[in-house]
């Protein structure tokens, strides 16, 4: 269960806070904040990992706290706390306005909170209905089991974990919304040996709002899947390094636009100056098939949100029209900053975050061509069937692990290779994406940046870029 | 409450839910941070955080766990409650126990108790140092990320045969990362990391000036060609690959198979004679060490390659118990207790005599790259393969000359890496991950645009 027991001068979830958060707010407004913004959250957390044939974790969690955020002018003062009592949320505000050295008198108005947005009424059946521990330990063995299909898997593995976060927002500009979200997400690893030859293979699913998603979850396609991949890549070459034209693959090949371009749309990057986009809007950026997406609406994906963590329901924004850079990602803070509206994308890992502006669901649109006609289109290069991880640098240069790779000749797949990353810039790579496929399809992930891990979809279709550093071997 | 009042709490809370064997660990921490932006203040940080990691052991001595941020009386009743509940999936395979070392005395080193110095002080110091920084090279624009924080924490660990161990530190660290701007070139970007036991301690100065000549230092840039090079890895990157593959010293990830090492591992040559690695988590120059794991054993100075060879694993009390030896002092607390290495000491042994000493990243006047930095350590290492190809800051180094390296990436296998190192230089520098000498490379593959 995820309210609390009632005590006075407290915050009680599931119950009208209201007159409490204002009295808050009305000590930080009194105090000289131009700005205050109160995030409360109480989690319910657990997580299970399966290896072979056992269950070797199971690992509950729960826990509460607050993070309080104070603007004046353009600077904020942000204070996290676990204590939720009236004494212990009034000093936090003292805290960050004395971080902030107000002295001056001029003094906002605060008109008291709007009506209570509670976005939570129907979820709160959520906690009932998701899987048990037992349910959910019977099926990642299950899972396992499905992996042990010949004696070149040598470790197996199945991670599930749940987590389910109610908050509470409410700010001096009369904001006061409730959620509960649930995020589930399941994993499936192996790694596979024969001599000296050596692979891996993982898949992850994921989605929001849908407590029974794990029930529906195909597990013997997905074990299948993570299988043939280990297969595939046991006995492959290393890759020769070069520049090459490649094929990547849909659903998580989106992790490339994600990081390598979408962080650079993302007002926190202009705000630091590290964007090469930030005077280019309304500019050709990419190439002119390319039409990017971040949204935070897409039902049961894992970026989606019924509020952002500023009290904001996400818009779907069209970042790139065309090729043309039509929008940033923008929070509270970066539209203070910078002057780009928010667009619901303020977001934080927890309590102890201040928000900033992240993607959600990330995406390249589809267009018109089939998988076929990209590969056929090349004589010599590389198709990526499955990305592992990346990053991008504070200059723009990204790279990226290819976890299953093949070569393309004379417009076919040959060969597996394993060894490969893809090196580049956003500013260069943009324009060189030349064709898009007709076969878009999401991927769940966990984003690292400023306001720590946040749950989001990366996505594409087929897509070719003529041109990529490979690295290699 | 206190770390007392906790455990008395816990141990009636046990009591009356019928729980005769427990253990916790908690962490409590007050932190401040400041970042600025071109002399203004961009973000001020408060927070404290309490976390509490109870285990609890069932009637058949299965394990379950739960963490909280809730240390009230109801809070610490309902984590155990949960934590029982858990037991009931306990891993029935592999049995934990408490650590045999629980109760050893500790060594804890005299630290000099640090005071915060307040928010205001903060912002005044980064202030300074950001404008240092920029005014350092008119090609330095800005100092995109930077931060200085200082942390006061306490952790415990008691378990409910009387074990009982805290203790508390502070810690401060600085990071300044510049980008360089000229005309019709690429912006280039570096910076330097500080640390200290508290913000006076912290060699400020020291980290400006690493920043800007850094990043000033890969002003002058150029595409390398794809090819196979003469490498010296610079202290800090020999670090970050012996980190990325510390899975080869770890029984944790050798018992789920996840190592290149096995059981029987211990005796094999796998490098060079020439080189001794320790982990040292108590070593003076370590700001972030910790007397005690999570398991409460002791820290201790440990020899993982001695003379090329694997000498010791580091454990947990259960891979210790598997392994028919001791815990380390290097297991976290969980329900599936995780392993991992302090702080790594590399040097060179008595040993080298096939070293080519001639070999010297300060002399050297033959053709050779010099990996600065590595990059994106968790997209380019593939430990349980031993794989890796990751982008790194660096330079060519050729008749003398070097040249940034503009945009590249360096491949290998840490087997192959470990067995053709041709020089270990005899100086070695302290940094904030362990301390090393420059390590050079017979031939790794580089790949550049070029």
């Amino acid at each position: 269960m995820l309210s609390s027991q009632i005590k006075s001068n407290e915050i009680v979830f599931g119950s009208c806070n209201k007159d409490l958060l204002e009295e808050i707010i009305f000590y930080g407004i009194g105090l000289g904040a131009d700005f205050v913004e109160i995030f409360i959250e109480n989690t319910d957390n657990s997580s299970v990992l399966a290896e072979e044939d056992f269950i070797t974790s199971v690992s509950p969690s729960f826990g509460r706290g607050a993070g309080i955020r104070i603007f004046k002018g353009k600077k904020d003062g942000f204070v996290s706390t676990n204590d939720l009592t009236k004494h212990g949320l009034m000093r936090s505000i003292s805290q960050a306005i004395e971080m902030l050295d107000i002295t001056e008198n001029k003094r906002e108005v605060f008109n008291g909170l709007n009506k209570h947005r509670d976005y939570s009424l129907s979820k709160k059946k959520w906690i009932n209905e998701v899987p048990s521990i037992h349910e959910i330990s019977e099926k990642l063995l299950v899972s396992t089991k499905s992996l042990k299909k010949n004696n070149k898997i040598i470790t197996r593995k199945g991670s599930y974990s749940r987590n389910l976060q109610e908050v509470i927002i409410a700010s001096s500009d009369g904001t006061y919304v409730s959620d509960i979200r649930l995020h589930q997400t399941v994993g499936l690893n192996v790694i596979a040996s024969d001599a000296q030859y050596r692979s891996s293979g993982s898949r992850r699913f994921g989605s929001s709002g849908m407590p029974n998603e794990f029930r529906l979850w195909d597990h013997e396609k997905a074990a299948n899947d993570v299988f043939e991949s280990s297969m595939n890549m046991l006995y492959a070459d290393y890759v020769d390094a070069g520049q090459m034209p490649v094929v990547l693959a849909n659903k998580f090949g989106g992790v490339i636009f994600h990081e390598a371009c979408g962080h650079l749309l993302e007002t926190t990057q202009i705000e630091r100056g590290t964007t090469p986009f930030e005077n280019k809007l309304n500019e050709k950026i990419a190439h002119e098939s390319v039409t990017a997406i971040d949204e935070g609406i897409s039902e049961g994906s894992f970026g989606s949100l019924s509020v952002d963590d500023e009290g904001m329901e996400p818009e779907k924004s069209v970042l790139i029209k065309d090729g043309i850079l039509k929008k940033f990602i923008s929070d509270r803070a970066g539209e203070l900053r910078t002057g780009h509206k928010r667009t619901g994308s303020g977001r934080r890992q927890n309590y102890s975050f201040a928000a900033a502006s992240r993607m959600r669901n990330t995406y390249i649109a589809k267009g018109e061509h089939s998988k076929e006609d990209l590969i056929n289109s090349i004589s010599e290069g590389l198709y990526c069937k499955s990305m592992g991880g990346g990053s991008v640098g504070a200059t723009g240069q990204f790279n990226f692990a290819v976890e299953e790779g093949y070569l393309i000749k004379n417009g076919k797949l040959t060969s597996p290779v394993k060894g490969a990353t893809l090196i580049g810039e956003a500013k260069e790579v943009m324009p060189k994406i030349s064709m898009c496929g007709n076969d878009l399809e999401l991927a769940p992930g966990f984003c690292g940046s400023i306001s720590g891990s946040v749950n989001v979809t990366v996505g594409q279709p087929h897509i070719k870029v003529n041109s990529i550093t490979v690295g290699g071997r | 409450m206190n770390s007392r009042e906790i455990t008395t709490q816990i141990s009636k809370a046990a009591d009356f839910l019928n729980l005769k064997k427990w253990d916790y660990g908690a962490s409590f921490s007050n932190d401040y941070s400041v970042q600025v932006d071109k002399g203004e203040a961009k973000q001020l940080k408060a927070s404290q955080k309490q976390i509490l990691t109870i285990r609890v052991w069932n009637q058949s001595n299965l394990v379950g766990i739960t963490t909280t941020s809730d240390i009230s009386e109801s809070g610490i009743k309902k984590a155990l409650k949960q934590a029982n509940i858990a037991s009931d999936f306990g891993n029935k395979n592999e049995s934990t126990e408490f650590s045999p070392l629980a109760k050893d005395p500790i060594k804890v080193k005299e630290v000099k108790k640090r005071n915060p110095v307040g928010i205001k002080k903060l912002l005044t110091v980064l202030r300074e140092a950001e404008v240092k920084l920029l005014e350092s090279h008119e090609s330095i624009k800005s100092v995109p990320y930077n931060g200085l924080s200082e942390s006061f924490f306490e952790r415990v660990y008691a378990n409910s045969e009387g074990a009982f161990r805290s203790y508390s530190k502070s810690q401060a660290a600085l990071y300044l990362y510049a980008r360089a701007e000229e005309k019709n070139k690429k912006p280039r970007s570096s910076g330097s990391v500080k640390l200290g036991y508290g913000a006076d301690d912290i060699d400020i100065e020291s980290c400006i000036k690493e920043a800007s000549n850094k990043t000033i230092s890969h002003l002058n840039y150029s595409s390398i060609k794809t090819d196979k090079y003469l490498i010296c890895f610079s202290p800090e990157s020999f670090l970050t690959i012996i980190n990325a593959f510390s899975s080869m010293f770890n029984a944790r990830s050798i018992i789920d198979g996840v190592s290149l090492s096995n059981k029987n591992s211990i005796g094999e040559k796998i490098s060079t004679e020439a080189l001794n690695i320790y982990d040292d988590g108590l070593h003076e120059k370590n700001i972030s060490s910790t007397p005690f794991d999570g398991e409460g054993t002791p820290t201790k100075r440990l020899c993982l390659i001695k003379g090329g060879r694997i000498e010791n694993f580091i454990h947990s009390e259960s891979t210790a118990r598997i392994f028919k030896t001791t815990p380390t002092g290097h297991a976290g607390l969980g329900s599936k207790v995780s392993v991992s290495p302090d702080w790594i000491v590399v040097e060179k042994s008595d040993e080298n005599f096939d070293l080519k000493t001639s070999l010297d990243h300060s002399t050297y006047e033959g053709e050779f790259v010099y990996i600065e930095e590595l990059n994106a350590i968790h997209a380019g290492v593939r430990a349980s393969q031993g794989s890796f190809s990751l982008p790194f800051d660096g330079w060519l180094y050729k008749k003398g000359k070097k040249i940034s390296i503009e945009s590249a990436t360096v491949a290998g296998d840490i087997k192959y890496l470990l067995k053709n190192i041709v020089n270990i230089e005899s100086s070695q520098e302290v940094t904030t991950s362990g301390i090393s000498p420059h390590i050079w490379i017979n031939e790794l593959s580089i790949t550049g645009d070029a």
